[in-house]
């Protein structure tokens, strides 16, 4: 009886917004999970939580910078879109993991240059390219992609400021990531992770490589609009130059000194293409 | 018994004669059976069942008592509390895809408390060694480890070898959230009919519907949205919780349900709330029970 009062337009659009989504949750790419506000909300803390009592959960770590990223990642594609290099990223999308980058072939290079040091240092720090989570959370296809670069150049920008991947040095270069590229992960991971550390740690964190990590980070070009793949043959003291970036503070263990012996070894014994083809 | 229960039966009986019939008849189509919101191939179920299961079950506890807020252990406890196990004399219970123990360990519990009875035992079947495995390492730290009150038991709830597994030998039969996860819910309750003793109980506890529409939103909004993202959170694994609230969403409605009990032969109480089930907390988890006759 009440019903009948209400005129049939209203009834019908009430209904109508009933079922109809706050958000379109049709896949935008493969991997791609749809959120809505509320849900990305929740994911974000709970992820925020997660990851501080559980470091090594690097897919909560993931989760927690695209669901955080907001603004900061149109303005990177943005500083990407403005050069020529970056433009050229952005159209062909390259990706780095074992399959796509020919490992074998950066061992064979100079010593000095980019190809060489990043292998050696996947060598020293036993790192592999391969264990990086896909994008899930972030709704634009180009913006995902973006998200995705940084987290793969993430041992890049490793290399290219000399630093290992303990825990200081982890949140040295954080520090670099907040202040030259923007996101918030990075501040969040800033912030949080030197709890997890003793004094001592703290000490050199916060006396040497946090200063380095701001001034340099603040001085030196965008890393994102860097090409890396197509500047495996350049020299890496001309590269550090050409982006503004030098004096490392980082420090290296021993242990990881002598892996950097027997790589050398092995690289050597292998047989050069190049000599073979000749 | 009629004849296509009859005729149930005896296909059921056998796993290789169904695909044999099944093929023979319309090799293009083969039976298909819903996996959550997806539709897949029958055969394929048990396998994708038992790899949700593997990789849930280290942190399965944990993650029933994050998604309920701790209530699935009110329910587990009000299940057992209302079949009062013991209470006429000590009793032989199958607590089917029972894999982490929690109801064997109440009745154990309710029978030695109410009634001083350490002779009532509970077998505890599951087809997921995972899940069995983390079972015996919670009753490694009670007082039932080591007696014959407790045993584990790999097996197929829709197929329970004869050997182990007698006719007529039960006096309850008891299955908690495992048989919306089955291939064949008509085979279980077949087994499990097979194995009670006439005038045993069968028993199980299981989410279903929710019939009041306040609630249930609530509580759809809760699944869809909430429950996935905690079991990314809690164990990276979104996939097996989507899986979860979908599959509650597929099973039977509890008047089908409770039909789907008497096809297997059992006696059941009228075709209402209080009768032939009882829903708790609205219907979001609900207690079916039937009789041997």
């Amino acid at each position: 009886m009440l019903l009948r009062a209400i005129p049939k337009s209203v009834l019908a659009s009430t209904i109508h917004w009933r079922n109809t989504r706050l958000i379109n949750t049709i896949p935008a790419y493969p991997g791609h999970i749809p959120l809505n506000p509320f849900e990305n909300a929740f994911l974000a803390v709970g992820s925020a939580v997660m990851s501080l009592l559980d470091p090594y959960r690097a897919d909560l770590i993931a989760a927690l910078g695209e669901t955080t990223a907001g603004p900061a990642l149109p303005r990177l594609r943005d500083i990407m879109l403005a050069s020529p290099e970056g433009r050229q990223i952005l159209k062909d999308r390259p990706r780095i993991s074992t399959k796509t980058v020919d490992m074998n072939a950066l061992a064979q290079l100079p010593e000095s240059t980019l190809g060489r040091t990043y292998k050696t240092w996947l060598e020293r720090t036993g790192v592999t390219p391969d264990s990086r989570e896909p994008v899930h959370y972030v709704d634009d296809p180009e913006l995902a992609y973006v998200m995705q670069r940084y987290r793969e150049c993430h041992d890049l920008y490793h290399c290219i400021c000399n630093f290992s991947v303990n825990v200081e040095s982890e949140l040295a270069i954080k520090y670099f990531e907040f202040v030259n590229l923007g996101l918030p992960l990075a501040a969040i991971s800033a912030i949080g992770g030197p709890l997890r550390l003793n004094a001592k740690k703290r000490s050199v964190l916060f006396s040497e490589y946090v200063p380095w990590a701001l001034q340099y980070g603040s001085t030196s070009q965008c890393l994102m609009k860097v090409y890396w793949e197509k500047r495996w043959e350049q020299d890496v003291e001309e590269l550090r130059k050409e982006l503004g970036i030098r004096d490392s503070p980082a420090k290296w263990s021993k242990k990881s000194m002598s892996t950097v012996a027997s790589a050398a070894v092995a690289n050597s014994v292998d047989p050069a293409p190049s000599q073979s083809s000749s | 018994m009629s004849l296509s229960t009859n005729l149930r039966r005896t296909l059921s009986c056998s796993k290789a004669l169904v695909r044999c019939v099944n093929t023979s008849s319309d090799p293009q189509h083969p039976k298909t059976t819903s996996f959550g919101f997806q539709t897949i191939p029958e055969d394929a179920k048990e396998t994708m069942v038992k790899s949700v299961f593997d990789s849930v079950a280290s942190k399965y506890d944990l993650m029933n008592d994050a998604m309920s807020m701790g209530v699935h252990r009110l329910w587990k406890d009000q299940f057992v509390g209302d079949l009062k196990p013991g209470r006429q004399r000590p009793m032989k219970c199958i607590d089917v895809a029972g894999g982490t123990g929690d109801i064997a360990l109440r009745i154990l519990d309710f029978a030695r408390e109410k009634y001083a009875d350490r002779e009532t035992s509970v077998e505890v079947v599951d087809i997921n060694e995972q899940m069995l495995k983390e079972g015996l390492r919670r009753f490694k730290k009670t007082m039932y480890h080591n007696t014959p009150q407790i045993s584990f038991h790999e097996a197929n709830a829709q197929s329970l070898p004869k050997d182990k597994f007698a006719d007529d030998s039960y006096d309850l039969y008891t299955i908690a959230f495992g048989i919306r996860n089955v291939t064949s819910i008509p085979a279980v309750l077949e087994e499990a009919y097979r194995v009670l003793k006439p005038g045993a109980t069968f028993a199980c506890l299981e989410f279903n519907r929710v019939d009041n529409p306040l609630l249930g939103t609530l509580y759809d909004q809760y699944s869809f949205h909430i429950i996935p993202l905690l079991g990314t959170i809690l164990t990276g694994d979104r996939a097996s919780y989507q899986y979860l609230v979908e599959s509650i969403r597929k099973f039977p409605s509890q008047p089908d349900f409770a039909q789907m009990i008497r096809n297997a032969g059992f006696v059941t109480g009228k075709d209402v709330d209080g009768g032939a089930w009882s829903n708790l907390w609205g219907g979001v988890a609900c207690v079916h029970t039937g009789v041997k006759v």
